[in-house]
């Protein structure tokens, strides 16, 4: 039995060169490489929509930093994907106005329409749901962001005016 | 009351017209600065203003600037001016109206401050969910750098200053400020120990202040006008007005700028309009999610630090959240802990591991599984979590605050719960 080999990803081609230019542009304004560490990721996810594997390797390549390293940076942030996302990130705020103002039922709402719970992406790829903190919006409660757009005093005629009505089938 | 922080906002005008701004006032005390004052007097006239730090602590914002190293020809080197702007306080939406509704306020607040201090970089470290605002600070930014008014040799003055908008990757605890400085520096935002504090050694290892917004926002009227004309502003013990919000079951959720020292059933009754149809007041977190529990009983204090703290809560960033009688205390401070345990940054053990025990035992609690010894359990957790000294940061001693009031005033409703099984609310 032959022993399983590692595929072995070529990490220098892994970024695109506009991906590349635009990290070391950044690497202007710090004193030492890892400086740039979330500028990096979040350029690449600015063209990919998240953070694959191969992706994390190569950004830690470029700033001379370990993978490990860089994935301590990465998984710490709430706005760093590290798994594939839909078109679009919903983040529904669940914080302490929100939730008196019955965000609770707007989420189930939101799941039903989209068949997806939180961390999950819609079968065809549009949405992915997430709960985020307080997004400072608390006197216009509930609010979600869809995409980059803030969605005020969310009510449930809103969620299917946006999602239509119930789906089947949510995707991890 | 004469508008301050907001008197450009609800205007006709463009968010981001600098000829608007100018013509309402606007740069008239950066001019002033830069043509007759140093950054010695302008560090006098913010001292004696006895403008405190809007972001929750109330920290002297004088005071805290005069830490900084003197700048001299023996400390060469950049030194680093930054703006909090990551507003992520549980039912605190304040900074957001002040950057998407007059970005250059901040600017040239941020220019004043960055001057006292000897700064030639700034950052502005906001939210990446703040879409509009981080767009309006970086279009204002781009005229500052046409107008002169930012980059070398700023108004003819001689001294020059970069400002830079830094969208950040998302966690509250990049709100405490050596957390902030590690975000900025590309790393996991764990708070470092303190000292050295940040005015010493703070980004890259060099002097740096942060400030936030609304604090920020101040400095440019105070700079203008001076300091006795900022402490007749307040109607109590602390100077200036101040931006307070309510959101909850009320008649009108909203922002407004009142004096400090504004009693709290004014903002509540009058600006807020009051309860809802069918709703009571039963208590109220007066200053975001990491402030005490306060009740009806405490509606005519004034909103002042010291008045607040002397109450047993914290004024923090003046914006209240309503807990009405139809909601349930023991789910809100579920809510609330559930936040703080999914944003301690894990360095530190009563943060990292008390949080979520402190939330699984109001989860079974709020849902009728809760034994009698569970509220000593709570109680032993305010008193170990809620120590400072305890943890690394103040997170998880905020945490704390609002689940050890709400243990103080709706005790009741914990034992309630417990003695029958499930939540009476629901």
């Amino acid at each position: 039995m032959s022993k399983p080999q590692m595929i072995q990803t070529d990490l220098d081609s892994v970024l695109t060169a506009q991906e590349i230019a635009e990290i070391d542009a950044e690497l202007g304004h710090v004193p030492y490489k890892s400086g740039a560490a979330i500028d990096a990721l979040k350029i690449v996810q600015a063209k990919r929509g998240w953070v694959s594997d191969e992706c994390l390797q190569a950004i830690a390549r470029r700033l001379e930093m370990s993978a490990e390293e860089l994935e301590g940076v990465a998984t710490f942030y709430n706005l760093i994907y590290r798994r594939p996302v839909g078109e679009k990130v919903i983040l529904f705020c669940d914080s302490v106005s929100c939730w008196i103002c019955g965000c609770d039922d707007i989420k189930e709402k939101i799941s039903a329409a989209l068949g997806v719970d939180y961390g999950e992406t819609t079968a065809d790829n549009q949405y992915t749901l997430l709960p985020v903190p307080c997004l400072g919006a608390c006197d216009r409660a509930p609010v979600m962001m869809v995409g980059d757009d803030l969605v005020t005093h969310i009510d449930e005629a809103q969620v299917k005016a946006l999602f239509g009505d119930a789906k089947t089938g949510g995707d991890q | 009351m004469e508008k301050v922080l907001t008197r450009n906002i609800g205007l006709e005008q463009k968010p981001t017209d600098l000829k608007a701004y100018e013509a309402n006032g606007g740069y008239q005390g950066l001019r002033k600065a830069m043509a007759e004052m140093s950054p010695k007097d302008c560090q006098d006239v913010i001292s004696a203003s006895n403008l405190r730090g809007r972001g929750g602590a109330g920290f002297p914002t004088g005071m805290k600037w005069s830490f900084v190293p003197a700048a001299d020809k023996s400390t060469p080197g950049h030194r680093y001016l930054v703006c909090n702007a990551d507003e992520m306080e549980p039912g605190t939406f304040k900074d957001r109206l002040l950057m998407e509704c007059d970005p250059h306020q901040l600017i040239e607040g941020m220019i004043l401050a960055a001057y006292t201090i000897g700064a030639d970089i700034s950052y502005i470290f906001i939210r990446g969910e703040y879409i509009v605002a981080i767009q309006r600070l970086r279009d204002a930014l781009a005229e500052c750098y046409s107008a002169g008014l930012l980059g070398d040799n700023i108004l003819g003055s001689g001294y020059s200053l970069h400002m830079h908008v830094h969208p950040s990757a998302g966690r509250y605890i990049c709100g405490e400020e050596t957390a902030l400085i590690n975000a900025l520096e590309g790393k996991r935002a764990n708070p470092r120990a303190k000292p050295p504090f940040p005015q010493v050694s703070g980004l890259w290892g060099r002097p740096t202040i942060v400030n936030n917004v609304e604090t920020l926002c101040n400095i440019p009227h105070i700079i203008d006008r001076g300091a006795d004309w900022f402490k007749t502003l307040g109607v109590g013990e602390d100077a200036g007005t101040k931006l307070f919000g309510v959101s909850g079951k009320v008649n009108n959720p909203g922002c407004w700028e009142l004096p400090m020292g504004t009693p709290i059933r004014e903002i509540i009754e009058q600006h807020a309009g009051g309860m809802q149809d069918g709703y009571q007041l039963k208590g109220f977190l007066p200053g975001g999610g990491s402030t005490d529990f306060l009740t009806a009983e405490h509606l005519d204090l004034a909103m002042d630090y010291n008045v607040i703290g002397a109450a047993g809560s914290r004024m923090g960033t003046g914006t209240m959240i309503i807990l009405d009688d139809r909601t349930c205390p023991v789910g809100m401070v579920l809510n609330l802990i559930r936040f703080f345990a999914h944003e301690s940054c894990g360095f530190c053990t009563p943060c990292r591991d008390g949080l979520p025990w402190s939330r699984q035992v109001l989860q079974d609690i709020e849902e009728g599984r809760g034994q009698p010894e569970d509220l000593e359990t709570l109680a032993y957790q305010v008193r170990y979590i809620g120590a400072i000294g305890n943890t690394h940061c103040a997170l998880a001693p905020g945490a704390m605050e609002p689940l050890q009031s709400a243990l103080k005033y709706f005790y009741d409703d914990f034992k309630q719960h417990i003695s029958t099984g499930r939540c009476p609310y629901h």
